[in-house]
């Protein structure tokens, strides 16, 4: 028997973001599955009320909120005291919330305050016999352990494309303000903006079908002897555009950006899929020039149909990291491609 | 106006990516096969956290920066050896596991109650750096527990770079959703910076550098204490290794232009 607390945040425009929603349903689930439990709901942001009303079908038995210009913008020192002051008012034992990079930022320390134990990244959440378990990754991908803790509060942030997003009608939501002043020192920090990256190639765009990966050998000699970067950057670039495929890149593509060496002019290190870098959802993956190493490969677990080109048929793709490797010659085969995918 | 700053970078060891790694179930909970003998690496975003210590402390004479590490202590003998050549730093040794499977907060207690303890260390200058998250727990949690238990109330995540303004505030840019950054303006020291990669490359070895660090980091070794971390938070039901193996089909000598077609059905599929 729980006293579940649901966190959220609003965006900017006063919905919740998809994630939140959910984590929602995951909330939902576990107050079902362990008998006797209730589940209140949390919100912070600048105007809660869309949201609360959004989500007033959820069967809380509580709406508690902290909003006002404040808690607007994610910033540590007020959300920490914003979620600290609903944790406090719910006496919550478990907190179910979104791990978005607001709540990943702040939600540690809040644990802190509480004296509550706190599992990030969670992949997976059953209940077996009465216990509450959850799984998540360790070692970057490498391991899966499920889990679970005695300890009360619990919080648990629970990572996107995990559950099903919740749908229920709107209504009218009563909301129970909780109030929150701000000391000085928790808002010595201002969000100023938000910066996009300037090129669609520059980051990785979740949204997409399809995630091209382009590896160090676009820059490296070619059987001619020569590099032809120019043209990689064409046929890459041609690809995005015309798959509307998002671009992920191989650390050693990326650093030769950095290391100030002639390369793509376009690849950032927000590209970089793998173990120091990203690791995306996106149901199709093709990589190219790259070698399929581990620490790469690790940033593909969730990427479900992956296929490769690359020249050497016992590069990392071939030893069961791919389920098709394309043993020929990337420049050729995406430029072929590209023509294909203009005809049509 | 140039401030001299006091920056403690927390960051410890993880297994080299490229070893194969097997869960193993050890005295007190899960553990790595072998994990004394696995050769390791500094982990990768608390790398960068020291190199963007070391960029800042050239950049802002009287800048002092400490390497606050939490590992078995032979095994950080060993990463020394190649880490003390890359930049100047004052070596803080806790003698402990580095396991993944450890609860961030026994963590964040050791480091935190480490820093705290550091000579002559003045507060009201402080930035406290390490990871975003680690490559082994992987949680990005510690860096917050660290900010509570020294009373710093600005924290900033996954960010990728820091400019100290002609007026001493910082301009920080955080990684946030959809590959945008969120910026942020903060009156000054202290903070608390979990680092994603940064811009910079990592620095060349320099064996002047390594002579320097030796002379601090044999001496913290030695006095190294064993940190007393709990490990009866968590209940382990399981760990195992994902079942990621794939039957891998592979394509030899086709005309490029089947390949194509294949890729573009495979695509629009
Ligand atoms: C601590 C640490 C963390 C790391 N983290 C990451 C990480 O997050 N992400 C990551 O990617 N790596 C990471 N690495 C690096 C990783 O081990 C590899 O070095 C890297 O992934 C290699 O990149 P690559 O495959 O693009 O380059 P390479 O290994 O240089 O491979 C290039 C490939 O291109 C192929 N090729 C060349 N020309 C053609 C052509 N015309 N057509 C088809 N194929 C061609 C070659 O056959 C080769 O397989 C990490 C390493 C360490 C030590």
């Amino acid at each position: 028997m729980e006293k579940i607390l649901y966190l959220a945040h609003t965006q900017q425009d006063g919905t919740l973001p998809k994630v939140a929603l959910e984590t929602l349903s995951a909330a939902i689930q576990i107050t079902k599955d362990l008998s006797g439990s209730t589940m209140m709901v949390g919100l912070i942001g600048q105007n809660i009320q869309p949201a609360a009303d959004a989500i007033a079908a959820s069967g809380a038995s509580k709406i508690l909120g902290v909003s006002g210009a404040d808690f607007a913008q994610s910033r540590y020192g007020s959300d920490v005291k914003a979620a600290e002051a609903i944790a406090n008012a719910a006496g919550a034992t478990l907190i179910i919330a979104p791990a978005t990079s607001r709540f990943s930022r702040a939600l540690p320390g809040v644990a802190f305050r509480l004296k509550a134990v706190i599992d990030t990244h969670i992949s997976g959440i059953q209940t077996t016999g009465g216990t509450l378990q959850i799984q998540r990754w360790y070692y970057r991908q490498r391991m899966i352990a499920t889990l679970s803790r005695t300890a009360r509060p619990w919080m648990l942030l629970v990572d996107s494309g995990v559950f099903p997003v919740w749908q229920g009608a709107k209504g009218t939501a009563k909301v129970e303000a909780v109030s929150v002043a701000l000391s000085e020192k928790e808002q010595r920090t201002r969000v100023t903006g938000v910066e996009a990256p300037s090129a669609d190639a520059q980051t990785i765009r979740p949204d997409a079908a399809l995630l091209f990966v382009a590896g160090a050998g676009w820059t490296k000699k070619q059987p001619d002897g020569q590099t032809h970067s120019k043209e990689a950057e064409t046929l890459i670039l041609g690809l995005l555009h015309k798959a509307k495929a998002s671009l992920g890149s191989s650390k050693s593509l990326v650093d030769q950006g950095a290391e100030g060496e002639a390369v793509l002019s376009f690849i950032s290190h927000l590209n970089q899929v793998g173990q120091t870098g990203a690791t995306p959802r996106h149901p199709k993956g093709l990589a190219t020039c790259c070698h399929g190493e581990e620490p790469h490969v690790v940033g593909w677990r969730f990427i479900n149909e992956r296929r490769a080109v690359n020249l050497d048929a016992n590069c990392g793709w071939a030893q069961g990291k791919a389920d098709v490797l394309y043993v020929a010659d990337a420049f050729q085969v995406m430029k072929k491609v590209n023509e294909l995918l203009d005809k049509s | 106006m140039t401030t001299a700053f006091n920056i403690v970078v927390c960051g410890s060891l993880v297994p080299d990516p490229l070893q194969t790694l097997e869960p193993i179930q050890g005295p007190t909970g899960p553990a790595l096969k072998n994990e004394m003998m696995l050769p390791s690496v500094l982990d990768p975003w608390a790398g960068h956290a020291l190199f963007e210590a070391a960029n800042l402390a050239k950049h802002h004479p009287g800048t002092k920066v400490y390497l606050v590490s939490l590992g078995p202590k032979a095994k950080l003998q060993q990463l020394m050896m190649t880490i003390a050549q890359k930049v100047p730093f004052e070596f803080v040794c806790l003698d402990g596991p580095a396991s993944g499977f450890l609860d961030s907060r026994e963590v964040a207690k050791a480091l935190a109650s480490a820093i705290e303890k550091i000579p002559g260390l003045d507060k009201t200058k402080l930035l406290v750096f390490g990871g975003y998250s680690s490559a082994s727990r992987d949680a990005g949690t510690t860096m917050q527990m660290i900010a509570e238990q020294l009373g710093i109330s600005d924290v900033f995540l996954g960010a990728d770079e820091l400019k100290v303004q002609p007026d001493g505030s910082f301009r920080i840019m955080e990684r946030i959703e959809g590959g945008q950054y969120q910026i942020s303006s903060c009156a000054g020291a202290p903070i608390v910076i979990g680092w994603a990669t940064g811009n910079l490359p990592e620095p060349p070895n320099n064996p002047q550098v390594g002579m320097a660090n030796m002379r601090t980091i044999m001496p913290a070794l030695q006095k190294a204490q064993p940190a007393a971390l709990k490990t009866d938070g968590i209940q382990y039901a399981s760990v195992q290794l994902p079942q990621q193996q794939r039957q891998t089909k592979i394509v030899k000598d086709t005309p490029v232009e089947e390949i194509a077609k294949e890729i573009v059905a495979w695509i629009r599929s």
